[in-house]
């Protein structure tokens, strides 16, 4: 199994740290993984994404120019990574922020309202758990056990009172994701 | 006893390994996309651990000088940046290269030249490998691949820096220095003590006894038949340097008809190319340098008969391609692909060079 994923949104929305759960929880269950971000003059409000792969073998290239699945987060990284689904492959968003829908039918599309939800459970920081959430309910590729250890190991102890609660918003981000 | 996992940064597995190998000191001053040794052993507080010096030094030049005087009481000390900070440490370098002292320097490479850019290139192979500062005298350069080897590369580098009184620089990118992956850690190593590096290290300024003259640490010997067997001994150095100390990596090479010869970030982008060509039925493999000085010479020459062509792939406008066709010499085609300028090449344009350059040229 080799799963390759970008993430990809506004800086401040979660996105590496995402991406860096979803890294632990495949190291949990004993895969290889790479994580690899875009690094430059960024800051909160511009945009950001990551790779992800997980897989079973030796990974080769951290950085792709097609992936199995796409999270994309904002307008500008749906013109950007749309057209680089690969045929057959998902793409997850949040309509909040989107203007122009994905309109590839060759891809598996499916959305979630994780803006609105992420207000519901009173804390829009659990926004990106949301995405997870949905993304893993698509693609159960990591053991909701090993997502659990996955975000222990990513926040700081300090925080980890926030635990149940990035739980439930997983949980939430499940059983709200709708196929379009 | 159970594996230690972490998911850490490249840069991040440097700053880690050089505390657990039992690393006296590191001296630098930040750069992007490097930054990361210097805030990670910042926020360990290795002092409190294994009492290593962290220091950040007022300039690279001053980092340098740093670790000049800190090799030549004989301890284990590194120092990091990228290119452009690399370039401000050449004179360091040449000076501690001449005086024949231990030290690690990691550059993580970004695009030049000039300020250039921050984001990942391999264009300082020429600094690297071939001299770099003023005189006759080469490093030991290592070229990881992925955050296991920034990891593992810093006790291997050390190891090599004493057993040579050499300095060694492991060349890396912006790629493998700022990406997170699986990397397994190692126990943590005790510090030398001043007896043992005393004993280890005869040459070194650690305190005159009675029983011994005194120790001087120099570059300088205004006696030009003296500097001449100095030069004639870093020769030798670097000739068993390049009999004894080669690595590289073979990948699918057995039955290989066409080899892409590449390193650090470039490997792993070409191993997914390999993957490609090899779907579509083309028969290629990779030659993955690790010592980017020495060069695999040797390797090359053995794979040359066997195969249609060679394609170096790196970032850079042709550096390393130059070694690999002096390694070829003229038998098989060698050509070169490469994005600059802090461009990534993705695996789809490596498959098309090959395709354009060597299978269909």
């Amino acid at each position: 199994m080799t799963e390759e994923i970008i993430i990809a949104g506004f800086g401040g929305q979660g996105v590496l740290s995402m991406g860096k759960i979803l890294g632990y929880s495949g190291i949990s269950q004993g895969q290889e993984v790479s994580w690899m971000p875009s690094y430059g003059p960024e800051m909160r409000g511009g945009t950001s994404n990551v790779t992800v792969i997980i897989s079973d073998e030796r990974i080769s290239s951290p950085i792709l120019a097609n992936f199995d699945t796409a999270i994309i987060l904002n307008q500008q990284s749906m013109d950007k990574f749309e057209s680089s689904v690969k045929p057959g492959g998902t793409l997850l968003y949040d309509p909040n922020g989107i203007s122009i829908p994905p309109k590839r039918k060759d891809i598996n599309i499916y959305k979630i309202e994780a803006t609105n939800l992420a207000t519901e459970l009173g804390n829009t920081k659990v926004f990106n758990m949301l995405m997870l959430g949905a993304y893993l309910k698509i693609k159960p590729i990591v053991k909701m056990e090993n997502v659990i250890a996955g975000l222990k190991k990513s926040i700081p102890e300090r925080n980890h009172h926030l635990l149940p609660l990035n739980q439930k918003a997983i949980d939430k981000g499940m059983e709200s994701v709708q196929k379009v | 006893m159970e594996k230690e996992l972490r998911l850490m940064k490249g840069n991040e597995a440097v700053a880690e390994a050089a505390i657990r190998s039992g690393a006296d000191a590191y001296f630098g001053y930040p750069i992007t996309p490097q930054s990361e040794v210097l805030e990670h052993l910042m926020l360990e507080k290795p002092h409190e651990r294994t009492g290593m010096v962290v220091l950040q030094a007022e300039s690279e030049v001053s980092a340098i000088n740093m670790v000049y005087g800190a090799a030549g009481c004989g301890r284990m000390v590194m120092t990091s940046s990228s290119s452009p900070g690399i370039s401000l440490k050449q004179e360091g370098i040449s000076y501690i290269a001449g005086a024949e002292l231990p030290c690690l320097i990691l550059n993580v490479v970004r695009g030049g030249p000039g300020l250039g850019t921050i984001q990942p290139a391999q264009s300082d192979y020429f600094q690297s490998t071939k001299g770099g500062g003023h005189g006759d005298y080469r490093l030991i350069v290592l070229a990881p691949a992925s955050v296991q080897e920034m990891y593992d590369f810093v006790e291997l580098g050390f190891n090599l820096a004493f057993k040579y009184r050499n300095p060694v620089m492991i060349q890396s990118d912006g790629i493998i220095g700022q990406m997170m992956e699986k990397l397994e850690i190692g126990p943590q190593k005790q510090r030398r003590s001043a007896e043992e590096i005393a004993k280890q290290c005869p040459w070194a300024t650690v305190g005159k006894p009675e029983n011994r003259e005194r120790n001087i640490i120099t570059s300088l010997d205004l006696v030009s038949a003296r500097q001449e067997q100095h030069n004639h001994k870093l020769q030798a150095k670097y000739k068993e340097i390049q009999e004894k100390e080669v690595r590289y990596e073979l990948i699918n090479c057995d039955d290989a008809e066409y080899i892409i010869v590449s390193y650090g970030s470039s490997a792993r982008l070409s191993m997914k190319a390999m993957d490609i060509l090899r779907a579509k039925g083309v028969k290629v493999g990779i030659l993955r340098l690790i010592t980017l000085f020495p060069y695999p010479t040797k390797i090359i020459q053995e794979l040359t008969p066997k195969v249609k062509g060679f394609l170096a792939v790196e970032m850079s406008c042709g550096q390393m391609v130059e070694d690999l066709r002096l390694a070829v010499e003229f038998k098989k085609p060698v050509e070169h692909f490469g994005r600059v300028g802090g461009m990534v090449p993705s695996p789809e344009e490596i498959v098309e060079a090959l395709e354009q350059k060597i299978i269909g040229g």
